[in-house]
């Protein structure tokens, strides 16, 4: 900056710019880079907070009803959904959720998650070999969940359960993955 | 007016225009800017095809946001609305899946031809780089674009997505919120998708073509490298100027119409396959209660999808998390870790092998994933036939078997000559591989990668399945004999290959 303003000067004389003026230049250079970057974070903060929110949020599990226990017969695991109890109005069809219900006896279930342990995939259920099958690569879990075969790395995921007033309510509202299973079963490995 | 005075007066208004624009300066020193004549090649035109991709899905992604919808009550009506009432729109949405299976695989052409002539070297370092960019957000556009098309595999593919972010350590829940925009898939999960695929990764595209042409400009285009020509930092600026100045030729007009030939004809490609194969999907509603389906990644992807089966799952989560930022990071480091010497690939036989390996291996898993023998066929207990010779002759005890055989759903899985699942071994010889304790053993218990079906079997549906899995072998073939027990000869009946021998006799 000093330089060019030499070189403005056409007459080439040995007038030094007053060292003042550059300091001022300096000071007002600083003062707006310094008042920009105070309302760039004010502008700026709000902005991440906005997009970065879902990482300070916590998504507690939520009691939700799967209807009276009447309908799911004894020794049978039967195909239920529930309604997210987060939708939002424009979700549509992705709001109402699917898992399997397998009632041992009486007040006692397993509630599991449709998502396959291994990379998320709705598994299925067939009663005649009595095993959930993978549709994407093969996994097999047991009527109670376990792992039987294919790369999962665990059981199916569990919904804590409770009966009430011969109802039967799980504890939901979340996509189950390694991360966030729901239950306390072990990995294989 | 004559001729000549319209001609100078058309002269007197581009020069008015040029001396305000700078048109001539700027043409120079961007289409007219001169290339090595070796440059002017066919080899050469695969970026500039790229590039008319992504102006193809630019223009037909503007258009069909006229009327698509991203919100997941939405989206699937007006995807079928776009397939089947509104006027062309069908047409548009095969040009824009059509559009971008093009770009990623001329893209894939372009980074191997930029690879094998040695481009990225010395000094086109961050001209290298900066596709290496280009070259992620574009598979990232191809990902967030399977999404668009809001569908069952939509659906389970953000699930698929999830899955993966909720084995990185400490923080996975964390990251599954934020790629899904809550606890769950749901509409704002769509409308993320949504902003990376229309805004946030086409801005960064523009972005960095910039950039990426810009160097071409700055660091010239790589000269067709001849075999024993070594890139040395001291003296390749040089090298390059003579070449330029001996033999350039301005891209415009003399260097161009190769790219243009190329274009026309990626552009019937695109065309032809729009022809004849239309859009993709909608398949069907993206309903997670609707569970009988079968999730499949598009073609590009389906690599990532075998590497997920095929994987011992003790390395999953590495080979899912770990491993792509280090091969990511590897290739953006490349002209660091090899900035000098051959370019051609004649005098470069590693590079060829890599890229020789890295196709083959491509391939097969694409083929893998496209037929995935490791699913089980979910329907085949119930749909596949059982071939005659393989109920000819058999004892009532046998057909049992084969009754058990089939009502267990042991088809899903194993294939009876070919007939059923390939999940696990093809079941017409297995009379030959394994004794009848084995099986018993083996049905029962389970091991390898089967599920073990005691609590499943009464004893005898065990008795009468394993009957008749010993009787599958292929005639004149002797069963497989328990090595510990002495042999006998072999019953007449089974040398003469007539009849099934008996369960049980050794
Ligand atoms: S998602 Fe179920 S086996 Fe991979």
């Amino acid at each position: 900056m000093t330089t060019e303003t030499n070189n403005d000067k056409p007459c080439g004389c040995d007038h030094t710019p007053e060292p003042k003026k550059t300091s001022r230049r300096d000071f007002l250079l600083l003062l707006g880079f310094g008042l920009n970057a105070i309302a760039g974070a004010m502008i700026g903060i709000p902005l991440i907070g906005y997009l970065l929110s879902t990482f300070f949020k916590s998504y507690p599990l939520q009691w939700i009803s799967l209807g009276p226990v009447s309908k799911f017969p004894e020794g049978a695991t039967r195909l239920a959904s529930y309604l997210n109890p987060d939708h939002r109005e424009w979700d549509g069809q992705t709001a109402e959720i699917p898992c399997w219900v397998r009632r041992i006896q009486e007040n006692d279930f397993q509630v599991f998650a449709i998502n396959c342990t291994h990379l998320g995939c709705p598994v299925r259920w067939f009663e005649e070999s009595k095993l959930f099958m993978c549709p994407c690569h093969g996994g097999a879990f047991y009527e109670n969940g376990d792992h039987a075969a294919g790369p999962p790395p665990r059981g199916l995921y569990e919904y804590p359960f409770k009966v009430e007033n011969n109802e039967l309510f799980i504890q939901g509202g979340i996509l189950p993955t390694l991360a966030n299973p729901m239950d306390d079963k072990k990995p294989r490995h | 007016m004559n001729g000549k005075a319209l001609i100078q007066a058309l002269n007197g208004v581009y020069e008015w225009v040029d001396k305000r624009l700078h048109v001539t300066d700027l043409f120079n020193h961007t289409a007219g800017h001169p290339i090595p004549k070796s440059s002017a090649s066919w080899f050469y035109v695969f970026g500039s095809a790229t590039l008319l991709c992504f102006m193809i899905q630019l223009l037909t992604g503007c258009l069909l946001a006229l009327v698509y919808v991203p919100s997941a009550a939405e989206a699937y009506t007006t995807l079928e609305y776009l397939t089947f009432r509104q006027e062309l729109g069908w047409f548009l949405r095969a040009t824009h899946y059509w559009g971008s299976n093009f770009m990623v695989g001329i893209m894939l052409i372009h980074v191997t031809q930029v690879f094998l002539f040695g481009a990225y070297k010395y000094p086109r370092e961050i001209t290298w780089m900066s596709g290496v960019v280009l070259m992620l957000l574009t598979l990232g556009l191809a990902f967030t674009g399977q999404v668009m098309r809001f569908d069952e595999d939509a659906y389970w593919g953000l699930g698929i997505g999830a899955a993966i972010a909720g084995r990185s350590p400490m923080i996975g829940q964390q990251v599954v919120n934020f790629m899904l925009g809550g606890p769950i898939i749901a509409s704002e999960t769509l409308s993320r998708f949504f902003t990376l695929h229309v805004f946030v990764l086409p801005g960064s595209v523009l972005a960095l073509v910039a950039l990426h042409l810009r160097m071409v400009l700055t660091k010239g285009i790589n000269e067709y490298p001849k075999p024993g020509q070594i890139v040395r930092k001291e003296t390749y600026d040089k090298e390059y100027a003579t070449i330029i100045k001996k033999e350039g030729i301005p891209f415009f007009p003399h260097g161009i119409w190769k790219d243009l030939v190329a274009a026309s004809i990626v552009i019937g490609g695109i065309l032809f396959c729009v022809l004849m194969f239309g859009p993709k999907g909608p398949l069907g509603e993206p309903n997670p209660t609707q569970i009988d389906t079968v999730p499949r990644p598009d073609f590009f992807f389906l690599w990532i999808f075998a590497i997920a089966a095929l994987m011992p799952d003790y390395m999953e989560t590495f080979m899912l998390l770990v491993a792509p930022p280090i091969i990511i990071g590897l290739l953006f480091i490349l002209p660091f870790i090899n900035n000098t010497g051959e370019k051609s690939w004649r005098r470069r036989p590693i590079a060829v092998l890599s890229v020789i390996l890295i196709y083959l291996a491509l391939g097969l898993l694409t083929y893998l994933g496209q037929t995935s023998p490791w699913s089980p066929d979910m329907k085949a207990w119930s749909g596949a036939e059982t071939p005659r010779e393989f109920v000819e002759g058999r004892s009532p005890l046998e057909l049992q078997g084969l009754a058990v055989l089939q009502n267990k759903q042991c088809r899903n899985c194993h294939a009876i000559d070919g007939i059923g699942g390939h999940r696990g071994p093809d079941l017409a010889d297995v009379g030959t591989r394994l004794t009848k304790d084995q099986l018993v053993r083996q049905i029962i218990q389970g091991g390898g990668n089967m599920p073990a079906y005691g609590k499943n079997l009464s004893p005898y549906e065990t008795d009468a399945l394993v009957a008749y899995m010993v009787s599958l072998h292929p005639k004149g073939e002797l069963p497989a004999r328990d090595s510990t027990i002495p042999a006998t000869p072999a019953p007449l009946s089974v040398q003469e290959g007539e009849q099934h021998e008996a369960v049980g006799a050794h």
